[in-house]
Formats: structure tokens, C-alpha cells, sequence
């Protein structure tokens, strides 16, 4: 006998199930992943066209990497975990006592103030990348240090955290205004000077 | 009576579950939006190195990535074990590099296009001397912005 009761009705149920696969799949493949690294600015091909800088020797503070990973630091072998120290030491050496933050020293030998001192790292073509990055990170922990400092002291909180707030794009424009004025500072404090010469081959 | 037994199937309507597949793919909608594709498989190993004094990379599309390590297992035969670089999908020499970066700037709309990010992942045991001449070229191209993409942690888990 026919049936009467005309095209029966497609089954939908099953639908969900191919969603709900089609949903898992996208949940497993895709990975939110928010990367984190050290920020660097490389300098610019052609050099600004000012007049020959003299920098004096005792600004300088020398930061070579051999092939072996080992360090000289201002010619004298250094182990990694002392860098950060040396750095900060260096930083706010404070030889001529214009910077009245500062906490340094004050040898004459050493930088004459933060404005002027220069980090300068040379490494090695044979240097492997993680000895190069522990350097790094330690150069720019010895800043962060300095600058968190000075930025607790002047509005109680860390300096790495505002400058995450601040570049966080989330954060409310009028925050983050706020938020400039302070970074500004704090970074004008302790400007950071870290050059890098071309490496050796030898 | 009569009135209600003429429904033939079940008394108790099932719950209907017509609007589940919506509901679902709502959610997968959600997630095909938010989420990115990796948009290139690697064919370097590429363990990066720890770092503690890191920064957040901002926008994916402000970012440019460059890839260096020793090429993975399949890849050795071919293209032996000296690190390399993976632009995209494929191995590059140096002097590509410059190309690369212009090529990636030209296809981001007009005004990210001065504030993009090179973010270079290199694998921790690959050798300074590659690094400095992918620096060079990015120098060349006046892609000066750059980011050591690095695993939070101790730096000193470095060395051992």
C-alpha cells in the first residue's frame, strides 16, 4: 500500500553530530598562541648624518661573546649569572654625578651618567643563539631593573608592567595616555643604549 | 478520548532538538573566526630559547616571522644539518631574506606597513653568524623592528 503521508521528513538529527565534529575539529587544529620574545631595534643602514660622536672609552662597556660561550666583559673573563650586576653597576655608575636617581659609585673610571653609557655587545659567528639570548635577556633584565626601580619609586608600581599595559591594545585610550607620559619618563631615565657591532669571524 | 489517541506516535513529544545544529554551529562559527591557521608547517626543528625579560608580540598581521634551525629529520638527506632558514613554506638562502620581508610588506594594507615586526624564531643551537646576516638583509630593507621569539623561562635554562 502507497503511503499518504508525502515525502517523509529528513532526519536532522544527525546534523548536531556532524557540527559538533566539524567544531572539535577546529577546537584540536587551532592553537591561540600568543608569542613573546625580546624587542630589539636594529640600527639603520645609513648612519644619521651628525657629526662624528666622540664616546669616551670609560662609556663604553664592552660585551664579547667567544665561540665557546664564554664571556669578556670590559676585558675581564665574567661568568653569565654576574652580567646583570656588572650591567646595573655599570648603568648607574653616575661618574660625574648629573643624575640624581642614580645610586652608582660614582667611578670615575666607569660611565659618567646613564644618558651617556653604551652597552656594546660583539659575539662571535660561531656563538650559538642561546648563549646570545641569555645575554640579551640579562642586558635587558639589568635596564628593567634600573627602570622598575625608578618607577616604583615614583608611582609604586613596576615599569615592565606599565609598558605591557600600555602596549596592550586593549587597554582604554585614556589609560594609555596616562600610561605615555609615565613610560616616557622612566625610559628617558634610563635610555637604552645597547649596540651591536658586526660580528667576527675569526 | 478518540480526539487525542489519533496521534499515532507517542503521546510525550520529544524535546525537539531542530535547533541544536545552530546552536553548534554558532560555536564553530565562533571558532573559525577567532582562531588562525598556522599557516606554514615547519621544516626546521626549531626549540626556542627561554628568555624572562620578554614583551608580547602585539597583532599577528603586524608580524612577519622568520624561521631558522637544522632542517627535521626528513629534511636532512636533502638539505643536510646545518641550520637553514624557512621563509613561508620552503627553505631560503640569506640573500632572499631582503625580498621576503619587501614581498610580506607590500601584501599588509597601507598603514600597518610601517610598523610591522620581524619576529625571527630561531631554534638555540643555530649559530650567530646566520643570525647576523639575516640581520644584515632586514637592515638592508630597513625592517628594523625585530623580535627574538622566545619560550618564557630562565634564561639560564639556556646553557645546560
Amino acid at each position: 500500500m502507497p503511503r499518504r503521508k508525502g515525502a517523509p521528513e529528513v532526519n536532522a538529527g544527525s546534523m548536531a553530530d556532524i557540527a559538533f565534529l566539524l567544531l572539535i575539529f577546529f577546537l584540536v587544529t587551532t592553537t591561540i598562541e600568543t608569542d613573546a620574545g625580546l624587542d630589539r631595534m636594529l640600527p639603520p643602514m645609513e648612519p644619521p648624518e651628525d657629526v662624528d660622536v666622540v664616546i669616551k672609552q670609560k662609556n663604553i662597556f664592552t660585551v664579547n661573546i667567544n665561540k665557546n660561550g664564554q664571556l669578556l666583559v670590559e676585558d675581564n673573563l665574567m661568568n653569565l649569572k654576574d652580567l646583570r650586576k656588572a650591567a646595573v653597576a655599570f648603568l648607574e655608575n653616575n661618574g660625574d654625578g648629573s643624575c640624581n636617581y642614580c645610586k652608582g659609585k660614582k667611578d670615575a673610571s666607569s660611565s659618567d651618567n646613564p644618558e651617556k653609557a653604551i652597552i656594546s655587545l660583539k659575539n662571535d659567528r660561531e656563538t650559538k643563539y642561546k648563549t646570545y639570548i641569555t645575554v640579551q635577556n640579562e642586558l635587558v633584565g639589568a635596564y628593567n631593573e634600573l627602570r622598575n626601580r625608578e618607577a616604583q619609586r615614583l608611582f609604586g608600581r613596576d615599569f615592565t608592567e606599565m609598558e605591557a599595559e600600555f602596549l596592550n591594545p586593549e587597554t582604554p585610550s585614556k589609560v594609555r595616555d596616562d600610561l605615555k607620559d609615565k613610560v616616557k619618563r622612566v625610559q628617558d631615565m634610563f635610555p637604552q643604549k645597547l649596540s651591536e657591532a658586526e660580528t667576527t669571524s675569526n | 478520548m478518540a480526539k487525542f489517541a489519533k496521534k499515532k506516535d507517542g503521546d510525550l513529544p520529544a524535546v525537539s532538538t531542530a535547533s541544536l545544529p545552530d546552536i553548534v554551529f554558532m560555536l564553530l562559527f565562533f571558532f573559525m573566526t577567532v582562531t588562525t591557521m598556522k599557516d606554514s608547517s615547519l621544516l626546521v626543528e626549531n626549540t626556542l630559547p627561554n628568555a624572562s625579560e620578554t614583551k608580547k608580540l602585539e597583532k599577528k598581521d603586524r608580524v612577519i616571522y622568520i624561521y631558522v634551525g637544522k632542517p627535521t629529520q626528513e629534511y636532512q638527506k636533502v638539505f643536510g644539518t646545518e641550520p637553514k632558514i624557512q621563509l613561508n613554506d620552503k627553505f631560503a638562502n640569506v640573500e632572499e631574506v631582503g625580498s621576503y620581508i619587501l614581498a610580506e610588506r607590500a601584501k599588509k594594507p597601507q598603514e600597518l606597513q610601517n610598523v610591522l615586526t620581524t619576529a625571527l624564531k630561531v631554534d638555540k643551537d643555530a649559530n650567530m653568524g646566520l643570525i647576523a646576516d639575516i640581520k644584515q638583509e632586514l637592515r638592508k630593507v630597513n625592517a628594523l623592528k625585530v623580535n627574538y621569539t622566545t619560550y618564557e623561562g630562565d634564561a639560564f635554562n639556556n646553557l645546560q
